[in-house]
């Protein structure tokens, strides 16, 4: 009897410390909010990935941080600001684009780290209480009530979307000549993903803040291109290994005493590295002669 | 020349006419792509275009796929407009093989199924027709073992049968082809051959980019030798002669040797 007792109560130890973030009240909606912008992010982020969009999410991720400022000073819902100014970024960098023999890394780097820095010297000339660590990486367990409804309604908007409109998405990111030919809106739909990408990052920002929002952006969907070659799958790949990371990196703040938005990505990291090793191994047994 | 007889004699808006372009010019920049391009394509015809490469083959395709802007001339397919034809799918494209992103996570009977969305609603939600179709587009260029399999996994010769069933599935009346026979085995390519000859026979009209000369003949009763102008056109047996394939192929070099 007394043999057994103290694994028993080893047993419901580790479940009061697996349960007990999940008390707090600040905690469930840190992982509220946390899972929302993780699952949008990831669906995304199987597109972008796929036509090579990733330094697009990195340039509209950090072009909205002026906008988030501004909105601030002007009482604004950080959104409006955010949105504003992605969308913004998005059309400068597809101005300049066309209008000159620049490749587009080029152009992506000069317009989004110029609008990086406009907000830096924003937030350096207001006289408030603006905390740009905040702002830069997510205030996830300080998110007020007006935050999550924000955080809540985009997020519902902005998966509909990409569910409902998925197919258009993946010809888009296969065969735009296809597309045209077809007649289908291949501007359109080119345009929407850009601008649902202004809107994921706004819907990020509160969750892990701007700089790494574009992680969220990358990595569940280069980690789910990795696992499997069906595009169908990744759609359910990257957000549900998205959505163990939020979890995970919650919880683990909690235990760990450390940044909540910093572990989730860690945490996404750490599993686009199992799946490099698993995508290894599967090539080594598949080139192997039989 | 030849263009002016074949406008002279061809029925104007007639239905008999699948692909109509008249003194097309294509310009990139200072580069002159094409320039006065005239050709008439009846339906139930094969055309061959052939010139070296960089003589404007995929431009001309391109222009008629409305994918570069024309600096002057028209182009009417099937005896209207080209937007309205694309948008009723009757306008069909297999790219070059190369264009293709061979590791994209699609498997061959989505890449046929796409051929169909303009069929489909705003969601592209694919009805039993559809399938259909592609089951069948897939029989046709006998690749109905692989419908499952990943793009990549395929050769090059079945990976162009495939572009080839999503034109079919599309359901095309004209059909333009970029390069069909480059990169591509015997086995392929007798069946793209194969599955052509059936939609000529059927009323298509088609315009297939080449420089490979050998199946010419067999496949395509008129030809277009291209040299940024229209260097000759008429019969494949005319057209493909010794002293116009020097002019077609041999004026760059004749400046470079």
């Amino acid at each position: 009897m007394s043999r057994w007792a103290p694994a028993v109560v080893h047993a419901a130890g580790w479940w009061d410390v697996l349960a007990e973030p999940w008390q707090f009240q600040f905690m469930q909606r840190a992982l509220l909010v946390t899972l929302v912008a993780a699952v949008v992010c990831a669906l995304l982020s199987c597109w972008l990935v796929l036509i090579g969009w990733s330094l697009m999410g990195d340039a509209v991720s950090h072009a909205v941080l002026p906008g988030v400022v501004l909105s601030y000073i002007l009482g604004l819902p950080f959104a409006a600001g955010a949105f504003v100014f992605g969308i913004g970024a998005v059309a400068l960098i597809g101005t300049v684009r066309q209008t000159t023999r620049l490749k587009e890394d080029a152009v992506i780097g000069v317009v989004f780290t110029t609008v990086f820095a406009v907000g830096i010297v924003l937030v350096s000339v207001t006289p408030s209480q603006i905390d740009l660590s905040h702002i830069l990486f997510g205030n996830v367990l300080g998110a007020s009530d007006a935050d999550i409804v924000q955080v809540l309604a985009l997020g519902a908007v902005a998966l509909a979307v990409l569910v409902m409109l998925r197919r258009d998405f993946t010809i888009y990111a296969f065969d735009r000549v296809q597309a045209h030919v077809l007649g289908l809106p291949v501007r359109r739909t080119g345009a929407l993903l850009l601008g649902l990408l202004a809107l994921t990052v706004v819907i990020a920002l509160q969750a892990v803040g701007v700089v790494l929002a574009v992680a969220m952006l990358i990595t569940p969907g280069a980690t789910a291109y990795l696992l499997t070659d069906r595009i169908d799958r990744m759609l359910v790949v990257a957000p549900v290994l998205a959505a163990g990371c939020a979890v995970v990196g919650i919880w683990s703040s909690y235990l760990l005493d450390a940044a909540s938005a910093g572990l989730v990505v860690v945490c996404q990291g750490l599993v686009f590295a199992v799946a490099y090793v698993v995508s290894r191994v599967r090539q080594a047994r598949a080139s192997r002669p039989v | 020349m030849t263009g002016g007889v074949a406008r002279m004699t061809g029925t104007p808006g007639g239905s008999g006419l699948g692909l109509r372009l008249q003194g097309v010019t294509v310009r990139y920049g200072p580069v002159l792509a094409i320039e006065d391009v005239t050709i008439d394509l009846r339906a139930g015809e094969a055309c061959g275009l052939v010139g070296m490469n960089g003589s404007g083959k995929s431009t001309l395709l391109k222009a008629v796929l409305g994918l570069v802007p024309l600096q002057s001339g028209s182009i009417e397919v099937l005896g209207g407009g080209v937007s309205p034809a694309r948008r009723g799918g009757l306008l069909g494209y297999v790219p070059q093989l190369d264009d293709l992103d061979r590791d994209f996570p699609v498997a061959v009977a989505d890449v046929v199924l796409m051929g169909r969305y303009h069929r489909m609603g705003w969601r592209r939600r694919p009805h039993p027709a559809d399938r259909a179709a592609v089951d069948e587009s897939l029989e046709r260029v006998g690749l109905t073992s692989l419908a499952g399999r990943q793009i990549g996994r395929l050769s090059g010769g079945q990976r162009q049968r495939v572009l080839l069933a999503r034109a079919l599935a599309q359901e095309a009346r004209v059909l333009l082809l970029d390069e069909p026979f480059t990169g591509v085995d015997a086995v392929s390519e007798a069946a793209v051959t194969a599955v052509l000859k059936e939609l000529v026979a059927d009323g298509c009209s088609v315009l297939l980019s080449t420089h490979d000369l050998a199946m010419l003949p067999d496949l395509c009763e008129r030809s277009v030798l291209l040299h940024r102008q229209v260097l000759a056109q008429g019969r494949t047996a005319d057209v493909v002669t010794p002293g116009n394939l020097a002019r077609a192929f041999g004026l760059d070099l004749g400046g470079a040797r």
